[in-house]
């Protein structure tokens, strides 16, 4: 059992598709004598006196967050749910990260909250004009009426897309 | 300036207390925007007792704590929306919140899981209005959370001008006692019944009451020492501090029945992981010992890691990971094996740790604690002697005379929630779709 959990628990601080942060902060499960188990770096015995040469040359893991998340605290995953965005490379089941804390501008892709429901479309914001832009032309453009009320949830960052599934 | 006004901005220091509304109800509204306007209430685990209300709530008169079956009938008549409580996500839109309103400045103090207090003392050349304004509005674009901000000399004060901002729409969502004319503070403390003062509770009240203090304005203008020989030093400190008078330093507060929160700023950074686990140990020794001396039990603990949002050169990192126990417990053998396992679970190497600290939610009363059919009730009341003689122990010899070493126990996954929204920030299969 103990073998297993920790092989698993290697498995996924080395595979590279899965996002660390999301790992960490996840309400965990708890598996019996489960530890993470600790990769090191770089694993040279050192000897004892002399600073090792390689040392010089360690590295930090990377990370997807640094590059992917550059407010944590105002950064979230939303699931992408149909076609509607297709031609912006958004497809279902998409998770696309969206961060909060940017001001929206015109052309952005952004999570909008249009009559309580969430949706994902670019905005359109050009000479006091408001749309919600579908990129698919079998879906129609969404012009923000007068006295309707429109909300940017959030403004979408990047996309996570998986090609392979386990 | 009438007689027994108090002008506050000659107190030099200026502290806010910054609480989300409604915060349970708010957490939910983020994730699902139809919620806005409509009759929400959150229950506490098992579905038993309403443990938040959304304004919508308040306003049918539905009150704190009342059970969940007794609403059937108002139910009926009115649609409300009933949701179980949902700690991973209240837990991680905390952490949000608190990592945001921390921006604000060097010195914060987490006081419960939706309120935290501020140092803006360090601020005299700003409009602490205008600052307040900003607080507001970041923790909305960034989280999504409304919070309303008071600001006065002392922690006590500030509550209250908390108090005044939520209720008092002209002052939209923002109170700094130092900006207002002092007459017109004694006449809102004149309309604010005592009951509203921080630390006054309901039993202190009736007491109060009846030595014909029944406002604010009335505590304030009370002599210290009456107070102190009629009922205590702490009330006394209550109304000193209603004068301006600091008496409540900041990481200073007293406990709060809803959680237990323990956590400190280490005196120089720390980045092994070996120092934050002996560190969230010691919190939790003294967290599970508040938590046994209220005669409660913990459902639910949280624990945090942070570097020092103010060191900017320093590359920066702030988790928090709430972990659900299989059943409340006050144990700190318990307690700190699951925080140390969710500690685990954050730790990041490479990063100069400033901060760590533990919370314990979702509190019930000992007596209404249920063992669940796994539990072991021999083993449980083995374990409840050896803490009431660890408690002795240390209250004898001093804090920390017995630690735990370590601590290996089986642990079981168990919970009810017929109700709970989606865990949207804490599991890849629970995302919001759009």
């Amino acid at each position: 059992m103990s073998q297993q959990a920790t092989s698993e628990a290697v498995q996924i601080r080395h595979s590279g598709v899965s996002l660390p942060r999301q790992c960490e902060h996840d309400v965990v499960q708890l598996i019996p004598g489960a530890n993470t188990v600790r990769l090191p770096i770089a694993s040279s015995k050192i000897a004892a006196g002399f600073p090792s040469p390689a040392a010089d040359h360690m590295d930090e893991d990377i990370s997807l967050d640094e590059i992917l998340i550059e407010h944590p605290a105002s950064t979230y995953f939303v699931r992408v749910k149909g076609e509607s965005m297709k031609d912006a490379h958004i497809y279902e089941g998409d998770v696309l990260i969206v961060d909060k804390s940017l001001t929206p501008r015109h052309d952005d892709i952004v999570v909008a909250v249009l009559d309580g429901e969430m949706t994902v479309k670019r905005l359109y914001l050009r000479n006091g004009i408001v749309r919600l832009v579908p990129e698919n032309p079998d879906f129609p453009v969404i012009d923000i009426q007068e006295g309707q009320e429109l909300t940017v949830w959030g403004v979408v960052t990047s996309t996570i897309r998986r090609f392979r599934h386990a | 300036m009438g007689c027994g006004d108090i002008d506050y901005s000659a107190f030099p220091s200026r502290l806010a207390l910054i609480d989300g509304n409604n915060f349970y109800v708010s957490c939910e509204r983020v994730f699902n925007p139809k919620l806005e306007g409509k009759t929400i209430v959150v229950l506490s685990n098992n579905d038993g007792c309403v443990v938040a209300r959304s304004q919508e709530a308040k306003a049918l008169g539905i009150k704190m704590g009342v059970p969940w079956f007794q609403l059937k009938e108002l139910c009926r008549q009115h649609p409300i929306q009933a949701f179980s409580s949902n700690y991973a996500l209240y837990g991680d839109m905390s952490q949000r919140m608190m990592s945001v309103i921390g921006q604000f400045s060097p010195e914060q103090e987490v006081y419960s899981i939706d309120e935290s207090f501020l140092d803006l003392s360090g601020f005299p050349h700003l409009d602490l209005n205008d600052y307040g304004q900003q607080i507001r509005a970041r923790v909305k674009q960034w989280v999504g959370i409304p919070v309303c901000v008071g600001i006065a000399p002392t922690k006590t004060l500030a509550k209250l001008a908390n108090h005044f901002a939520k209720k008092r729409p002209a002052l939209n969502g923002v109170c700094d006692l130092a900006s207002l004319p002092a007459n017109e503070i004694t006449a809102i403390m004149r309309e604010t019944d005592v009951s509203e003062v921080w630390g006054v509770g309901r039993q202190m009240s009736a007491q109060l009451n009846r030595m014909q203090i029944m406002t604010v304005a009335d505590l304030r203008a009370a002599s210290p020492n009456w107070i102190r020989q009629q009922f205590s030093v702490v009330l006394e400190r209550t109304v000193r501090e209603l004068r301006g008078e600091t008496c409540i330093g900041m990481q200073d507060s007293p406990e709060k029945r809803q959680q237990i929160l323990c956590s400190r700023s280490f005196g120089t950074y720390v980045s092994d992981l070996t120092s934050l686990q002996e560190s969230v140990s010691t919190y939790i020794a003294r967290a599970a010992e508040k938590l046994r001396s209220q005669q409660s039990m913990a459902h639910t603990l949280n624990v945090f890691i942070r570097t020092n949002p103010f060191s900017q050169k320093e590359p920066q990192y702030s988790k928090g990971i709430t972990v659900p126990l299989p059943s409340a417990t006050d144990d700190t053998l318990l307690l700190t094996y699951y925080a140390l396992f969710g500690l685990e679970r954050i730790f990041k190497e490479g990063f100069a740790y400033q901060k760590a600290g533990v919370m314990l939610m979702d509190l019930i009363d000992r007596s209404q604690a249920q063992p669940s059919l796994l539990d072991d009730v021999v083993e449980l009341e083995r374990r409840k002697r050896l803490m009431t003689v660890m408690d002795r122990i240390n209250g004898e010899f001093g804090r920390g005379s017995i630690q735990l070493a370590s601590a290996g126990v089986k642990p079981i996954w168990r919970m009810r929630q017929d109700r709970r929204s989606p865990r949207y920030t804490t599991r890849w299969g629970e995302l919001v779709g759009v």
